[in-house]
């Protein structure tokens, strides 16, 4: 049995879903959310903000939870990988079009698409870049990530 | 190859199980009861299971880094078988003997050599099972075998219109003697082979419920981390273990072969732990290392005589002979695999076994490097492979593993390392640095009459494994080849180990010489390779889909490179253009043409090609390790840049299927990309770029110098 010594006890809206948690008030939300609720869609790449796999939404927004120290996520709407509908345009754009490879940044990159496509679901090319260029892929799996949006958009435009 | 299909019963929590694997070995036939000996089993294959409840189980030996090997295997078994694919499921192998690939005796996942070790083998699995099961059926139903077919997980009997599942003949077919020499299907006949059937692993993974390594939690774990030596060889000095275990959270300090390891309840405090140890280093074996000393080291080692290749006796004398001498250097830098999961692996050693969590290349690997450190046998370390993030050659490292197995049998307690992005940058072994120095002569005619190269780096690993000094994938009569080696660097092996430098160095030379001999690069290549050939018509190929010769459409200069590795041929030409003020090159077009053989699926294998493409680009505009004051100084993505949208190339694969023994997918695309980009700057600006990464700041000097 782990004996998880840590002073404040904070609640967490996460994809509408209340959760209490012992965590230290700086501790970045990525690690609260994948290490200490174990919900782990969301992933570590960098903790400086620079590759994207970490991101959530907190109030609609992408958000890099690497930088978001958890204590000012409290009473925000916090919505993560699992927190998107399966059949959302975006998700099912990434299976059609056989998106991921090893897939580990994906989920980063899916939040970062989805939170474009529903704030813009007519985006030019240099809108999708501009959206997702803080998300980094290793495998070379950009093509296909564009190709993605291109068809979500219109699923979102259509709906 | 050939095949021996033995087969057992075993009872299962399913029931009756049928049992085969393929070897690929001698013709014998083993019969191997449940209690068969070791000397009975022989490096057998993945094993394919049926089960009364209808399904088809195939056990994988092979690791899922995204190359989309869990769909290959179980299409190729579930084809051959003649399976409802939706019947089919998969699972990781136990890392035992008797499940390794048979080709190379272990667990592993890396060469590209997947499907070139298991193609045959899985078919004749397949194969065999479905023939069992149409016998069996037959001998039920008293009706000659002729008479029923297999036909997608049931066996039919036409003449009496009877049918039965694979899962109800179970029983039957595992009293059946199996056959030797399965017939496999003809091209015509395949379902899911050459199809671009769905990944199996996609789903999961757009969900965010697919497991990585990261991803594993053991009930009673802690995290660990490690203080480790900020320089190469650096010997601690002092440390304050008080002050570390003072952290609130932190529960072990343990000092061990490769640092202080920390163990606490959550990575937090670990991190706070390792900060409060203060530990302190010497310098380290070699202070003065830096980026600029490793340069200097591969360069003057260009004019050391090295450790002969190959020194084929024509070679003075062609040179001698020359209507023309060529002689070019080119330099590569070392490389990060900088993979977005970063190292990690959990480890539980208990008095009789161990278990480890890895995302790894190599099972075998991790069993190799735990057990001394459990102090248990290789048989003992059970090994679970959760989904890797990434690959590229980087997760056959075992360093995570030892670490968790030390500190696990330090404490007694699971213990899960992670590294941090910066850790796995500075600690990670890396694509050697390389200088190479090729001179060839050219007769009057144009054609290349004798070729010295010589090779100074770390590894001098060839295409398909230490040919790149022997052999030149081109018709030239004689070569003089060297290898200067230099160890100074951990290396370990990146996506196309040999390809990765000889494909930049022999294919911007074919371009240099194809100039100096004043002909067209396609033409000039097609010179050099044997007419008709799987290569010769590749080339031709890429050319006629890039519209090579005609005037550009966007760009402002075209080149091409082709290379042969892994058993595949690729050939791509590239489009691009210079910005003379920035020094930035912007790619306009990748065509690519592949032929690897038999294609089992043209999706993944697509992916695959443009994938390693996107890597190959990223390292060659970028990508670079530096080196100061005898340790590492890159240290996350700030500094050691990838590839991002908005300079990802837009890649056209195209395909040239054939029955010739199929080739790897993962690797063989990535040693064009970079000369292919390097030959296209030359045909736009006269400059010729022999050095990498094409940083902006090269890109204008050497524009600068003409």
């Amino acid at each position: 049995e782990r004996n998880i010594r840590m002073p404040d006890s904070l609640t967490l809206k996460i994809n509408g879903q209340s959760h209490t948690v012992e965590a230290e008030p700086d501790v970045p939300l990525l690690w609260v959310i994948r290490e200490y609720l174990q919900m782990t869609g969301t992933k570590f790449g960098c903790g400086i903000a620079q590759c994207g796999a970490c991101t959530v939404h907190v109030d609609g927004q992408p958000m890099r939870s690497c930088q978001l120290q958890v204590s000012r996520a409290v009473g925000r709407e916090i919505t993560t990988i699992e927190g998107i509908r399966e059949d959302h345009p975006v998700k099912q754009a990434w299976i059609d079009i056989q998106v991921p490879q090893c897939g580990y940044c994906q989920s980063g990159q899916i939040m970062s698409a989805v939170a474009l496509v529903e704030k813009n679901s007519n985006p030019s090319e240099d809108d999708i870049i501009q959206a997702m260029e803080g998300n980094l892929c290793r495998c070379g799996t950009y093509t296909r990530i564009k190709q993605a949006i291109y068809q979500a958009a219109e699923k979102v435009r259509n709906a | 190859m050939s095949s021996t299909i033995d087969r057992r019963e075993f009872l299962t929590r399913a029931g009756l199980t049928l049992a085969i694997v393929a070897t690929p070995s001698s013709l014998k036939v083993l019969a191997l009861g449940p209690a068969a000996t070791a000397s009975e089993i022989f490096s057998p294959g993945p094993w394919l299971q049926i089960t009364p409840d209808n399904q088809v189980t195939i056990l994988l030996c092979k690791s899922e880094m995204g190359q989309g090997i869990h769909t290959a295997i179980p299409m190729i078994v579930a084809d051959e078988l003649e399976a409802d694919w939706n019947q089919v499921r998969t699972e990781m192998a136990p890392v035992e003997a008797e499940y390794a690939d048979p080709v190379i005796n272990q667990h592993g996942t890396f060469g590209s050599m997947s499907m070139r070790n298991l193609y045959e083998p899985l078919r004749k699995l397949g194969a065999a099972g479905r023939e069992i099961l149409v016998e069996a059926a037959a001998k039920k139903w008293n009706v000659p075998v002729s008479q029923c077919e297999a036909i997608q997980g049931k066996v039919h009997h036409q003449p009496s219109n009877r049918t039965l599942s694979y899962g109800e003949l179970v029983e039957e077919a595992s009293a059946l003697p199996v056959p030797e020499n399965p017939r496999l299907k003809d091209k015509s006949e395949f379902k899911l082979m050459g199809t671009p059937v769905a990944r199996r692993d996609i789903p999961a993974k757009v969900r965010g419920e697919a497991k990585y390594g990261i991803d594993t939690f053991v009930p009673g774990m802690l995290y660990g981390v490690v203080a480790r030596p900020p320089t190469y060889g650096a010997k601690l000095i002092s440390y304050d273990e008080q002050a570390a275990k003072q952290v609130d959270g932190v529960r072990h300090v343990v000092n061990f072969d490769r640092g202080i390891g920390i163990c606490a309840d959550t990575l937090q405090a670990a991190w706070k732990g390792r900060d409060a140890l203060n530990s302190k280093w010497d310098r380290g074996v070699e202070p003065t290392l830096s980026t600029a000393s490793i340069e200097k080291v591969l360069a003057d080692g260009l004019d050391k005589p090295g450790r002969e290749g190959r020194n084929d006796e024509g070679v003075p004398s062609a040179l001698r002979q020359a209507h023309k001498r060529v002689l070019a250097e080119y330099f590569l830098p070392y490389l990060s695999h900088a993979i977005m999961e970063p190292m990690n692996a959990t480890a539980h050693v208990q008095a009789d076994q161990c278990e480890v969590w890895a995302p790894t290349q190599s099972q075998s690997g991790v069993q190799r490097a735990a057990a001394p450190i459990a102090g248990l046998e290789q048989a003992q370390i059970k090994v679970h492979t959760p989904y890797l993030g990434g690959g590229y050659g980087g997760r056959g490292a075992t360093e995570g593993v030892k670490e968790a197995v030390a500190l696990s049998k330090a404490t007694g307690k699971p213990i899960k390392v992670l590294w941090t992005r910066e850790e796995d940058i500075k600690y990670e072994a890396y694509r050697p640095g390389y200088a190479h120095r090729i001179e060839a002569s050219l007769d009057q005619q144009g054609q290349v009459t004798s070729w010295t190269h010589k090779v100074v780096g770390g590894s001098a690993r060839g295409p398909g494994g230490g040919g790149g000094l022997r052999n030149l994938q081109y018709q030239v009569p004689h070569i003089k080849s060297a290898l200067v080696p230099v160890e100074t660097i951990p290396t370990r092996p990146w996506r196309s180990p040999g390809g990765s430098h000889f494909g930049f160095t022999v294919e911007s030379f074919m371009d240099e010489l194809a100039h100096a001999a004043n002909q067209d690069p396609v033409e000039f290549r097609l010179r050099h390779l044997e007419h008709d050939s799987r290569h010769h018509r590749l080339v031709e190929m890429v050319a006629e889909k890039a519209g090579w010769g005609k005037p550009l459409t966007r760009g402002e200069g075209r080149g091409i490179a082709t290379f042969y590795s892994h058993g595949s041929y690729v050939s791509e030409v590239a489009e691009i253009s210079v910005d003379r003020n920035t020094g930035v090159i912007k790619i306009h077009r990748i065509v690519c043409a592949a032929d690897c053989g038999p294609v089992v699926n043209p999706d993944t294998l697509e992916a695959q090609m443009s994938g390693a493409i996107t890597m190959g680009w990223s390292a060659a505009l970028q990508e670079k390790v530096e080196f100061a004051n005898g340790g590492v100084q890159s240290s996350n993505y700030s500094d050691y840049h990838l590839l991002r949208m908005s300079e990802a190339p837009e890649v056209e694969v195209h395909l040239m299927e054939s029955d010739a023994k199929i080739g790897g997918g993962g690797e063989p695309s990535l040693p064009p990309i970079a000369p292919a980009v390097t030959n296209a700057i030359f045909a736009a600006t006269g400059v010729r770029i022999r050095h990498l990464p094409l940083t902006p700041e090269r890109v204008l000097e050497a524009l600068r110098k003409g």
